[in-house]
């Protein structure tokens, strides 16, 4: 028994040194100068500029036009990521309980229509979708970047397989209690939902902040740029002699790690508080 | 007035299904009625009909002498208990007793008031503010209890509310359900599969078979004149013993086997007789028969139940399975042959084809 822990550590540790391993190496290297990064590589010990990079980076504008700096990023990618969270999560959940809920002609044919885009991702598509956004003149706006991409399968088929397993006593309990269609909707299910909106809630932030390539096409202005495109940016300056600001790039690395971080962690514990508590 | 009228209630689901099959039923103002009937026989159809979560295949439903057809669930005055408390997972106690009322934008004092009220009748006033789950099944029933009583409504609806609770709770909320029911006196349909919860709690039965009413009638009048072999072998624990008789110059003899003599003083043809395991007396061999019935049975099992003994056998010479009642304590050999007697008026008469009871 004892003997077996002991492996089970041994794993874990492995695990958790292969994951962390390349972001502490990232953080390292982001306290070296540029120049010591260009010339000698990754870093295995700490540097003398200390922090200095992610002041610069998160103040100093930079980019071509210079009116985009990495507060602006990280507000750019929040919205991004929230935006497409939130947007997902209200359309299919919206969409699950028509499809469970309301018996329209066809409902099932609806859902397995909806199901099979699941098989067709973005890049299948982005062409008539940029055409479509481009027409609508959303092209640099944030409703251009967020909303295209906030219809999803997987939300509507999670959210369908849960309302199907609430109990169908439920909805007359609350029918006979005098619930409407949208009270039932906003008092039962959407409560009784928590666990699985905190679910697919960090899913979809992760997915959102981490796209790149839809935001790259949508928006020209570097005023909309998100940090994931940041970094890019940073290292596109093979300009003369010039040599990309390695420092800066891997303390943006950094920081575009954080918020996702954050938000796994905020919403586990509510997610776990809920599976635990859960009963319908 | 809160009177329930059913008449020619007919309901058929998708696929040709006829679940309900022309129900009338007439249920006074504060009168508890007990639908009863096997798994299948379409009680949750009828009484979810009464609640509007079914629609009306044909026929006309109304309480208190409104036609409710096309009235939704939440305007019909009623509330309704279900098997699986269907309590709102995620609201303390006091929320899902108000709940309704909140809907219906009742006043907040108001509301406090009633359910406040509600939880002292249940004696639920100390989990007001817990979520279901930390509830006992039986503290749960109270729960879904409270709140059909808040809404005061004009019945009260259940679909075999006590099915998940243990037997002893059971008997503990029938008797409560019962003094609730009579204390507010609202009018009341039970749904239930256990004829002995049926029998206890009815002020009328209601036996169902098949989507059909096969009698309608208080309790004990039910138990005492079963309408057909159907309710005689439904009603009663354990079951009425029904065997199978011919009748030649003699009187009646079994179908099967040589154990059962009887007089036929109405003159029948082949019929079923009926006769309750508590009317059947061990008597000497040789007693005359008379108007009764005289079996002659083969002991088999011997099943004591502390206040009283069942004896299961079979009438002699291979014929039809029969439960007598004894007095507890009382013992007799498996396999030992007695001759059974009951009295002309214990003796019930049904007709072969049909099932129906032939009054003598
Ligand atoms: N939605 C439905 N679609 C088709 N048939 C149904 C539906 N609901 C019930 N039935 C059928 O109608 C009949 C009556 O069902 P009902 O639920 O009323 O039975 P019940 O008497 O309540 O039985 P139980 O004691 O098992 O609850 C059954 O034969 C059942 O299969
Ligand atoms: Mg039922």
């Amino acid at each position: 028994m004892n003997k077996l822990r002991i492996g089970d550590h041994i794993v874990l540790l492995l695990g958790v040194f292969f994951m962390v391993f390349p972001v502490v190496l990232a953080f390292i290297t982001s306290t070296h100068d540029a120049v010591t990064v260009y010339r000698e590589g990754l870093q295995f010990g700490f540097g003398d500029q200390g922090l200095k990079a992610y002041e610069t980076v998160l103040t100093k504008a930079g980019g071509f036009t210079k009116e985009v700096n990495g507060l602006v990023m990280l507000k750019n990618s929040l919205i991004l990521g929230f935006g497409f969270a939130i947007g997902k999560i209200v359309i299919s959940m919206a969409a699950a309980y028509a499809i469970v809920y309301f018996r329209f002609p066809m409902a099932s044919l609806c859902f397995w229509v909806i199901f099979c885009t699941l098989l067709l991702p973005l890049e299948v598509r982005i062409l008539p979708s940029y055409e479509i956004v481009q027409r609508l003149g959303m092209v640099n706006t944030y409703a251009g970047l967020i909303v295209p991409l906030i219809a999803s399968a997987t939300g509507t088929f999670f959210f369908r397989q849960f309302f199907m397993s609430v109990p169908d006593e439920l909805l007359e309990a609350a029918r006979i209690d005098g619930a409407g269609p949208w009270k039932f909707f906003i008092d039962i299910l959407v409560p009784l939902s928590k666990t699985m909106i905190a679910a697919i809630f960090i899913i979809m932030f992760v997915y959102g902040w981490n796209q790149y390539l839809w935001p790259t096409l949508i928006t020209t202005d570097e005023g909309f740029f998100t940090l994931v495109r940041g970094i890019k940016q940073i290292l596109q300056v093979w300009v003369g002699a010039q040599i990309p600001d390695y420092d800066q790039a891997m303390a943006m690395a950094i920081l575009a790690m954080i918020p996702p971080v954050l938000i796994v962690v905020i919403f586990q514990s509510w997610f776990i508080k809920g599976l635990v508590e859960s009963d319908k | 007035m809160s009177n329930i009228t059913l008449d020619q209630v007919r309901k058929v689901y998708a696929g040709n299904v006829e679940a309900v099959k022309g129900v009338s039923i007439d249920i006074a103002d504060g009168e508890f009625i007990v639908l009863v009937g096997p798994s299948g026989c379409g009680k949750s159809t009828l009484l979810r009909m009464i609640a509007g979560l079914e629609d009306i295949s044909s026929g006309e439903i109304s309480i208190g002498d409104r036609v409710v057809n096309k009235v939704d669930p939440a305007d019909r005055d009623i509330a309704m208990v279900f098997q699986n408390y269907a309590l709102y997972p995620h609201m303390s106690v006091y929320k899902n007793l108000a709940y309704g009322l909140t809907n219906r934008g009742m006043p907040k004092s108001e509301i406090d008031r009633r359910v406040k009220e509600a939880a002292d009748i249940l004696e639920i006033g100390d989990y007001l503010d817990r979520k279901p789950r930390a509830l006992s099944g039986g503290q749960r029933q109270r729960v879904a209890m409270g709140r059909a009583i808040v809404r005061e409504p004009a019945a009260f609806l259940f679909d075999e509310p006590l099915s998940n609770l243990d037997a002893k709770l059971r008997v503990q909320m029938r008797v409560e359900i019962k003094r609730l029911q009579k204390e507010l006196g609202t009018t009341s349909v039970y749904v239930t599969h256990d004829q002995l919860e049926a029998m206890t709690l009815a002020d009328r039965l209601v036996v169902l078979n098949g989507g059909n009413i096969e009698q309608i009638g208080a309790p004990i009048a039910v138990y005492d004149k079963p309408a057909s072999t159907f309710v005689a072998s439904f009603i009663g624990s354990p079951a009425m013993n029904l065997i199978e008789t011919v009748s030649d110059a003699g009187g009646l003899k079994a179908k099967a086997g040589t154990g059962l003599q009887g007089g036929n003083p109405g003159g029948l043809q082949a019929c079923t007789v009926g006769i309750r395991p508590e009317h059947l007396q061990v008597v000497e061999a040789g007693t005359p028969v008379g108007d009764g019935l005289t079996l002659t049975v083969k002991v088999n099992v011997l099943e004591p139940v502390g206040a009283e003994s069942y004896i299961y056998g079979t009438i002699d010479g291979g014929g039809a399975p029969v439960v007598i009642r004894i007095e507890s304590h009382q013992t007799y050999d498996i396999n030992a042959i007695l001759t059974l007697h009951a009295a002309a008026k214990d003796v019930h008469y049904f007709d072969a084809e049909t099932g129906r009871r032939i009054e003598s």
